[in-house]
């Protein structure tokens, strides 16, 4: 099935999604990866507010290149989401929608998905120059001296992912490998 | 007649830094021709229909950053240098300064990302994606030869090591490649490539499977019978089902190369580099 999500994200439409289902996702999308995850994972912490609202946000794993002049933002493909597997079960727990990124989780990432009827979508990994002609906009929202790594807001338009890990906890990379392997 | 200084070849470093500068900007940009077929040789050969769709995907991406002028990937890779550095050449100026030069303004002026931190631990980052991790190796003649793998790190985790008993044998060797790309599933962005190392010492190995990504993988392994192990590693890799983006599928690996060398009695090491679908690499000669 091919799914077309828009922001802001309600549970009513994640939960008809499957895993192996196609989506194509519109609006604002946070990006986060290794650096920006520690600092939010200090400042919940400390107790103080994070740099952008989580309850229904979009986290996209990536850190893209620079923008070469004409360009809103330069290649921009996902990271491997495994490295954020520490962090997210809190972000999911206080009202993270959907995660974007590539490669497997962790059975507690997986549980913390289920637990909060959440989806982690996969972006094509390697795809950076597909995944830019997305994004409409960019606005550095906190951590400049981050570089790649600061959290931007992005306003993208029919970003095309695949639905990874469902919010019933079904898994892409264990379902859609077995798959194929039992057509043969 | 034996060559005098004066005799050698001389390179400049400004030469080095323009080359390294312009190697780094067109390797992220433009895959080698070997790696490129052999993407759309398994988009043609795939039989899972998911799995041709993302392959299509890929290639479309490939079209897009020629278009874009992007980079292919947005991880542009710690800078791995390789430098065969004939014996009778002379360079005037410090090497290793005018390779990260190099580095330094091709990564700026080709707009790529800078993904080196100055220290494991602390973790800042040096703005410029220097210091390359340059590798140097002496050979006869009066050519210098450069070539430049902007390596990404999603493969680069995925790899390991591991000194096996002697009695394990081409079974353990096969059997670990094996566990290696199992484990690294999804992550290293498959279809993959793999580079092998056999022998040599603890450090060695790891040397020879990061230089087996320098052959292309179209080229097979002189010896027959490392030409047959790479083979048969391939198409074993290529019956796992991880499939592109770890979707399922049948091209999990694109190429399987092997570097070997000789070994003490009592040791057999081996190694697996993996490296993505954007396997990059880009050579000139001065």
């Amino acid at each position: 099935m091919e799914y077309r999500l828009q922001t802001p994200i309600t549970k009513e439409q994640l939960s008809p999604l499957r895993a192996g289902d196609r989506v194509l996702l519109s609006g604002t999308v946070y990006t986060a990866r290794d650096a920006a995850h520690k600092r939010m994972a200090e400042l919940l912490d400390e107790g103080r507010p994070l740099p952008f609202p989580l309850p229904g946000s979009v986290i996209y794993y990536v850190g893209p290149t620079p923008e070469p002049p004409g360009c809103v933002i330069g290649s921009a493909g996902p990271t491997t989401s495994g490295r954020m597997d520490a962090y997210s079960p809190r972000l999911l727990d206080l009202g993270q929608s959907v995660m974007i990124g590539k490669g497997d989780r962790s059975p507690a990432v997986i549980d913390a998905i289920r637990r909060n009827a959440a989806v982690y979508l996969a972006a094509l990994g390697g795809a950076g120059a597909l995944m830019s002609a997305c994004v409409q906009s960019v606005r550095i929202v906190c951590w400049e001296d981050l570089g790649c790594e600061a959290v931007r807001e992005l306003q993208v338009r029919d970003m095309p992912l695949t639905v990874a890990i469902d919010s019933l906890g079904n898994d892409v990379y264990k379902s859609g490998p077995a798959a194929y392997l039992k057509s043969l | 007649m034996e060559k005098g200084y004066e005799t050698m070849k001389t390179i400049t470093a400004q030469q080095i830094t323009d080359l390294v500068a312009h190697l780094c900007a067109d390797a992220n940009r433009r895959l080698p021709e070997d790696i490129e077929r052999a993407m759309r040789a398994a988009t043609e050969s795939e039989p899972w229909p998911l799995a041709r769709d993302t392959l299509c995907d890929l290639c479309t991406n490939l079209g897009a950053a020629r278009e874009r002028d992007l980079p292919i990937c947005q991880d542009t890779g710690l800078a791995c240098v390789f430098a065969e550095l004939g014996q009778d050449v002379h360079v005037e100026g410090g090497f290793l300064d005018a390779v990260n030069e190099g580095v330094r303004r091709g990564y700026e002026d080709g707009y790529l990302r800078k993904s080196v931190v100055a220290d494991p631990l602390r973790r800042v980052n040096t703005e410029d994606n220097t210091p390359a991790a340059v590798t140097i190796e002496l050979v006869p003649g009066d050519q210098l030869k450069l070539t430049v793998i902007p390596k990404g790190f999603g493969s680069e985790n995925m790899s390991r090591l591991a000194m096996l008993k002697p009695a394990d044998g081409v079974e353990g060797v096969k059997r670990f490649v094996l566990d290696a790309v199992r484990a690294a599933g999804a992550n290293p962005c498959p279809p993959i490539v793999v580079g092998v190392g056999i022998g040599g010492t603890f450090d060695k190995v790891a040397a020879l499977a990061k230089h087996a990504l320098l052959r292309p993988i179209d080229q097979p392994h002189p010896d027959p019978y490392y030409a047959a192990l790479e083979a048969e590693l391939l198409e074993e890799i290529n019956r796992l089902g991880i499939g592109p983006q770890g979707f399922g599928g049948r091209t999990t690996a694109l190429g399987l190369c092997i570097e070997t060398m000789p070994t003490h009695v009592a040791g057999l090491p081996v190694a697996v580099n993996i490296s993505c679908h954007v396997t990059r690499r880009a050579s000139g000669i001065l």
